[in-house]
């Protein structure tokens, strides 16, 4: 008998806002150790927490994609524990009632089903800072500068079945507050982290004992960690023994995962609501002036996509899903007028260069501007798409604009019919043997035989001929 | 010159009299000779205040004087003072100085005031005789072999002894009233959320509120009207607007309703402190005020529920304090366990340790319905209380504390009986509500206090009525005995 998985995440969601959730001290990355760590964040003494409220939109931004009721009330509570890289001994968040309710995001299967993940909640904390155990020679070094960041928590409910169905989750969520704009979900920074509760149980049956594992930074990490934890607690099980209630980690790196602490060895965290913080009462009218002017979600954008400029529903979802992809492709789309052949390049070219430089979109070295200056050369055919890459290359490596390449280059495609004429004299003079040899071929190989006459004249001209034009000229010539 | 009160040297240094440099070297003169004695301190600022001074008489000078200009006062050393250590009476933060100051503390310093040191106090304010400070305890000035209340204690006996004519304190349940009642000076607990907590070191967030102590209502109105105010840094400080507190003191009394409580006039009141309550009582009858006998029918249960929710509260706010980033920190840790336990152990006293456990207990797991939760309920009720009766009064009297100031060591041994000297000051924390303490008599020698208790921001009205309680009577001028005969 097969057994079911059953999964349910904790996202934790580093917003964008500029300063901390109850302080004014900056949240940009990378900083100098203990430089973005103000006296709210060291929590010295009779220093009192500010709510950001951008952090409290940005929350409401994430509930109303969702469809989540966004509660009127929220609450602050502490939650007790010693550590470090806590300073206050406490972390400031939300547990009874948190500012987003009850929503759902739905996913797309492999076979193209929809399915609906239920989601329990969102609440608003703060982050913790960095214990540090490398460096210090028997001592643990602490950075606050993450100390007293925003996040979002979000908790779904464990309608998930499988790892597969957990990444396409993890990356619609990804997909929604980048669009949104209230995360930069960069993982490798940690702004975007996944808790995996992950059971199994026999189709049909109670929910079986689960296990979390924590913090994992990657959609391909979070895939293989419950991978690895369904087949052990199977294993487990299959032995006749019983999965304990743990917390376990996973380690990326050696792709490997072990208990962290039981049920027993819990926390009494000892929440209670925060003495210094009001009730967070969110206002309709704020709610709807949010929602006025929440940015375009990806499954809306897709469905425009397709309809405003003609691509087809898998170019469009490939193009929406991402931002700043999406917002590349409708600059490149408008600057060279064709924006299918804009997605051809965005999706074939240019996808492949960032992916083996390892470059965001944001980051890529050829603008939108630049690209659709070099689509047009292609379409007004001033170049083929073969010189098109070349220009390309000299484009990624800080040329300025295609114009000028070709310019510089001499890349211009010859269009003139007596010029490839005489290029096609001159080739088929210089190659006798294959001449006879194609007019003696039966019809069926003469195209591909073709190739060998097409490929010689555009090595004489160095690769400007237009191919149509020449295509054309020479078959007529060796037919004729 | 130490006897005037804040208003008659505000007048003074406007006419001249002398000059605030003159008044700050008498008073540091003062407190320096008195401190052995009494304890009052546990810092003297004497350089930064005598640079104030003579910034102050510039100021006087150019005609540029604002407020407080040149008038010296103490801040209660739970305050955070830039660049003065800070130490909230604890082993815990001996090394503490802030790089920052406290919004009251910048107030005063905006209205031009001297600061003189920072006065002593109990152990992060948990304490009702100044017994549990670091620095030793505060010698009550009526009888030095006598409690001065707490937790404030130090600005209150700074006050009764005549070394600095204001200063500023802070009131969690009962912390700036009973050590006023006890010492025989005026002290006034705010409406939560008047005066900004920023600064302001945390014992229990929700019931801690600064307020203003000196030797006369009058001094205390001009002193709130400093502190008073907004500060966004603060969530839990309203954005009210402040009114001229000294512009009504003088109204007539006719017509108020007066409040009494019969739940305040129980078994374990002292006798005569009954009697000098109930002759202040009248007086007000004489002033045109109307009594009416009132139920406040939940004030039995309002020092339990506070002893849930406080040290709950606290439990919380001195985690901080785990010897990692600043404070006390014990020696030579060998792991962090050890840091954190060892820390605790040596920079923390009994009392403050006492209430840690009792506040951890309170909200663990298993417990937190039946303690913080219900206690949570009580405070709703004892709030409603207080609604209900002022619907019909316009104030509420009755005593600070059952008993004028006891002996060190006599509630040592048992805090339970140390808890019941604020029975019936606690319960205005509770509800968030603005109360003072006026003296009003001698028993055994040792002052008692009358306790106004107002509606939400009726800081004026209490005021009024306590100012004209002083005009007609000359409770709040009498001096500690030793004092009058060292002037004599």
């Amino acid at each position: 008998m097969s057994w079911e998985t059953v999964i349910g995440l904790e996202v934790h969601l580093q917003l964008a806002t500029r300063s901390k959730l109850f302080s004014g001290a900056a949240t940009a990355f990378g900083a100098a150790p203990n430089t973005q760590a103000c006296a709210i964040d060291l929590a010295l003494p009779g220093t009192l927490p500010l709510l950001n409220k951008a952090a409290v939109e940005m929350a409401i931004r994430f509930g109303l994609a969702v469809d989540a009721e966004i509660n009127p009330v929220s609450v602050f509570e502490r939650k007790n524990y010693f550590y470090p890289d806590l300073p206050k001994g406490y972390q400031t968040t939300q547990l009874a009632h948190p500012i987003v309710g009850p929503g759902h995001l739905d996913i797309e299967l492999a076979d193209g089903r929809e399915k609906r993940i239920r989601i329990h909640h969102a609440h608003l904390e703060e982050d913790a800072g960095k214990s540090l155990h490398e460096d210090f020679h028997g001592l643990s070094g602490i950075d606050l500068n993450r100390a007293g960041t925003p996040l979002i928590e979000i908790v779904t409910e464990p309608d998930l079945r499988s790892a597969e169905e957990a990444v396409a989750f993890a990356k619609k969520l990804h997909a929604i507050v980048t669009a949104l704009g209230i995360s930069d979900g960069d993982m490798s920074q940690g702004s975007m982290r996944f808790d995996v509760n992950v059971s199994v149980r026999r189709p049909g049956e109670p929910l079986g004992t689960r296990t979390e594992t924590k913090n994992l930074n990657s959609f391909r990490f979070m895939e293989r960690a419950i991978a690895k934890e369904v087949a052990r607690q199977i294993g487990v099980l299959e032995d006749g023994g019983r999965v304990l209630q743990e917390t376990r980690l996973y380690d990326g790196d050696t792709d490997s995962a072990r208990a962290m602490r039981s049920k027993e060895e819990a926390n009494d965290y000892r929440y209670f609501p925060c003495p210094d913080l009001l009730p967070v009462h969110v206002e309709p009218a704020l709610i709807e002036r949010l929602r006025a002017t929440q940015p375009e979600l990806p499954d809306t954008r897709r469905a425009r996509f397709a309809t405003e400029y003609g691509l087809s529903d898998y170019d469009a979802g490939q193009l929406a899903a991402d931002t700043p992809t999406a917002h590349y492709f409708e600059a490149a789309a408008k600057a060279s007028g064709d924006p299918k052949l804009a997605a051809n390049w965005l999706m074939g070219e240019i996808a492949a260069r960032l992916n083996s430089t390892e470059t965001a979109i944001a980051a890529c070295p050829v603008s939108p501007a630049q690209l659709g200056g070099l689509l047009q050369r292609i379409l007004d055919r001033t170049i083929s798409n073969a010189i098109a890459r070349q220009v390309f290359d000299a484009l990624w490596n800080g040329a300025s604009d295609a114009d000028t390449v070709i310019a510089a280059k001499g890349l211009q495609q010859v269009s003139d019919s007596g010029a490839i004429a005489a290029l096609v004299e001159q080739v088929l003079a210089a190659n006798p043997k294959q001449v006879a040899d194609y007019r003696a071929a039966a019809d069926d190989k003469k195209a591909k035989m073709l190739g060998f006459f097409v490929g010689q004249v555009m090595k004489a001209s160095g690769g400007k001929v237009n191919p149509q034009q020449l295509n054309e000229l020479l078959t007529a010539k060796l037919n004729g | 010159m130490h006897d005037l009160t804040l208003v008659q040297m505000c007048h003074g240094l406007a006419r001249r009299d002398f000059s605030s440099a003159e008044l700050t070297r008498h008073l540091l003169t003062r407190v320096k000779a008195a401190n052995p004695l009494y304890n009052a301190f546990i810092t003297i600022d004497e350089e930064r205040a005598l640079a104030q001074a003579a910034a102050a008489d510039q100021r006087r000078a150019a005609g540029d004087a604002p407020a407080l200009c040149g008038l010296p006062i103490a801040h209660k050393d739970i305050f955070c003072t830039q660049g003065l250590r800070t130490s909230c009476g604890s082993r815990m933060l001996d090394n503490f100085v802030p790089p920052y100051d406290a919004t009251v503390v910048e107030r005063f310093a905006a209205a031009g005031a001297v600061v003189l040191g920072k006065t002593n106090m109990d152990e992060f304010a948990m304490g009702s005789s100044n017994e549990t400070s670091y620095y030793g305890p505060v010698k009550n000035p009526w009888a030095t072999d006598c409690v001065p209340g707490g937790s404030s204690g130090g600005s209150a006996a700074a006050l009764a002894a005549r070394l600095v004519p204001g200063a500023t304190a802070s009131d969690t349940g009962g912390s700036i009233r009973q050590p006023a009642a006890l010492c025989g000076v005026t002290g006034l607990k705010p409406t939560y959320g008047r005066v900004s907590r920023w600064g302001m070191i945390a014992f229990a967030s929700s019931l801690d509120q600064a307020g203003p102590m000196a030797r006369s209502a009058e001094d205390v109105a001009l002193l709130l009207q400093v502190m008073a105010g907004f500060d966004e840094r603060d969530s839990t400080c309203l954005d009210r607007p402040v009114p001229d507190y000294c512009a009504t003191l003088e109204q007539p009394l006719a017509g108020l309703r007066i409040g009494v409580p019969e739940e305040y006039f129980g078994a374990g009141l002292n006798p005569g402190t009954e009697r000098a309550v109930r002759e202040a009582l009248a007086e007000f009858e004489r002033q045109g005020a109307r009594l009416v006998a009132i139920s406040l029918p939940h004030s039995g249960l309002a020092v339990p529920a506070y002893y849930v929710i406080a040290p709950a509260e606290a439990s919380a706010n001195l985690s901080r304090f785990d010897g990692v980033r600043y404070g006390y920190r014990c020696a030579d840790p060998v792991d962090l366990r050890d840091l954190y336990m060892r820390s605790r152990e040596e920079g923390f006293g009994d009392e403050v340790k006492r209430r840690i456990l009792i506040g951890t207990y309170c909200l663990s797991a298993g417990y937190y319905d039946a303690y913080y939760n219900k206690a949570q309920q009580v405070r709703r009720l004892i709030r409603q209380d207080f609604l209900d009766a002022f619907a019909n009064v316009d104030l509420i009297l009755g005593p600070t504390c059952p008993n004028p100031a006891f002996a060190f060591g006599a509630k040592g041994d048992d805090p339970v009986a140390m808890y019941l000297e604020d029975i019936y000051t606690i319960a205005a924390n509770l509800a968030g509500l603005p109360a003072l303490s006026v003296p009003c008599g001698l028993v055994d020698a040792k002052p008692v206090g009358l306790q106004i208790i107002g509606n939400y921001f009726d800081e004026a009205r209490m005021l009024n009525a306590a100012h004209r309680y002083q005009l007609a009577t000359g409770w709040h001028q009498l001096a500690p005995p030793a004092l009058a005969e060292a002037a004599a």
